[in-house]
């Protein structure tokens, strides 16, 4: 026991070297995903059907097929794809030789899907006047999607969203299976270093618990701030 | 790609073909995932209890049980799970005699209980808010009817709280199929995500493999979903 003990804490040094890995996965990906998410959200509620009709088969491809598919997919698939092509000229492809960026594009495409299902609930859900009252004033559609029906939309999913960002921490996990030293990916290397099946995994799982903890403390702060006109949040 | 007619005949679903290992792929998906969830049922409904139960002990244990499982990520939870689940069931099993401690442990149970584990703790939520959902002036009127407490479990509670948990269970089992891709990362399991693996890595036609692995299973939760609308409207018939 005492010896896994010191084997455990003889390994955190490394394991926690990969935690701005992780995080910035986590960023990068959240970033461009929730981003990506609003034009899926606006396709998803048009009438018009070569946009909704589109939106709707992207969000059921992402939340119908697992992650670690699609990770495979946009790794192995572009890997094959992309050599020879037009893309190996160009100064994009130092960074595409490592596995992160798949990951990156995996994840925000992935995050993409969810997020812009729950935005577009909850953009329907902005109040009906308040949007009539946005047109009565005379604000083009781009300014009273940017001034009135996003605000508000965010507002009321914020909640969902700070859960998505959860989720997506934790599934940054599977980009250890491309090759990427992350949190998980520097866990799995150090049990095949060792012979240790336990501990590795162990140690990580505390390091992933302390930070899903600390991003949760963040993500409640930044909802008060958003809201703070609003009636105080019951904590958690 | 003009080399498509070619590629489509990889996916044949004769003997030999792609296409049939595919399907025998998704067998394998959908037995984990079935095994997973119905073991999630029991931890879920255990859990659940365990919350709303007057014993602090007990409150504390599916609090943590919950938290943890929820702040972990999958993959290192199943892998975690997977190899000390082995270790657990010996070590259990070694109580019963000297004849089973080198019990082999099956791979299918071991990767059953890590995934059954894991959805528990969320069908743990699920449950405890349908619980929570059944108007308690009905609980009061089975208990003034002199009900036992398995009695309106199983009488009162059970048929109530399905309407409530059931678009929460619904996501959940949604949730297993996906999560059930990961076992393919322990190498033991033939599930859809090994196959295809395993086709784009012989044929070296990636995108074309992985793309049929992805359809693979949106067919699974396409069919999941219909399936899940029959059983939504069967349950709510009393309800408009």
């Amino acid at each position: 026991m005492d010896e896994s003990l010191a084997f455990m804490i003889s390994i955190f040094p490394r394991l926690l070297a990969a935690v701005p890995l992780t995080l910035s996965l986590t960023l990068i990906s959240g970033v461009i995903g929730n981003l990506l998410a609003v034009p899926v959200a606006l396709a998803r509620l048009s009438p018009n059907p070569l946009l909704w009709v589109p939106s709707a088969f992207y969000i059921l491809l992402m939340r119908g097929t697992p992650l670690l598919v699609q990770t495979y997919l946009i790794y192995y698939g572009l890997g094959e794809v992309l050599p020879g092509s037009f893309i190996q000229k160009t100064f994009l492809w130092p960074y595409l030789k490592d596995g992160f960026w798949y990951a990156v594009f995996a994840f925000s495409l992935n995050t993409a899907g969810y997020t812009g299902e729950i935005l577009r609930g909850a953009m329907s859900a902005v109040p009906k006047g308040e949007i009539e009252a946005a047109v009565a004033y005379g604000m083009s559609p781009w300014l009273r999607l940017r001034r009135v029906i996003l605000p508000r939309a965010i507002q009321i999913c914020l909640p969902a969203m700070s859960g998505e960002t959860i989720l997506l921490l934790k599934a940054t996990s599977l980009a250890s299976l491309i090759t990427v030293w992350d949190i998980m990916g520097t866990a799995r290397q150090i049990q095949k270093e060792t012979y240790q099946i336990y501990e590795p995994l162990l140690a990580a799982g505390i390091i992933y618990i302390v930070t899903v903890f600390i991003l949760i403390r963040l993500l409640n702060a930044l909802e008060r701030r958003i809201n703070q006109h609003r009636a105080a949040p019951v904590s958690a | 790609m003009d080399a498509s007619p070619s590629l489509l005949s990889l996916m044949s679903f004769s003997q030999d073909g792609w296409g049939a290992r595919f399907i025998e792929g998704v067998a394998v998906t959908l037995q984990v995932s079935l095994a997973a969830y119905a073991l999630s049922l029991v931890f879920g409904l255990l859990g659940a209890s365990a919350k709303l139960s007057p014993f602090r002990a007990l409150r504390w244990i599916a609090d943590a049980y919950t938290t943890l499982v929820r702040a972990l990520p999958e993959l290192l939870l199943l892998l975690l799970v997977f190899f000390s689940g082995a270790d657990a069931i010996k070590f259990l099993l070694s109580f019963l005699g000297d004849d089973y401690a080198d019990v082999e442990v099956d791979p299918f149970a071991a990767a059953v209980i890590a995934l059954g584990f894991i959805g528990g703790a969320y069908m743990t939520e699920v449950m405890r808010g349908a619980i929570l959902s059944i108007p308690i002036g009905q609980i009061e009127a089975a208990k003034a009817c002199g009900m036992s407490p398995l009695l309106r479990v199983r009488r009162i509670i059970l048929p109530q709280m399905l309407r409530f948990a059931l678009p929460g269970m619904s996501n959940l089992w949604l949730n297993a199929t996906k999560d059930s891709s990961l076992i393919s990362v322990l190498g033991s399991f033939q599930d859809i995500l090994f196959m295809g693996y395993r086709a784009a890595s012989t044929t070296k036609h990636y995108s074309f493999f992985y793309s049929m692995t992805a359809l693979f299973f949106l067919a699974v939760t396409l069919a999941s979903m219909a399936i899940i609308r029959l059983i939504e409207a069967r349950v709510n018939r009393g309800y408009k």
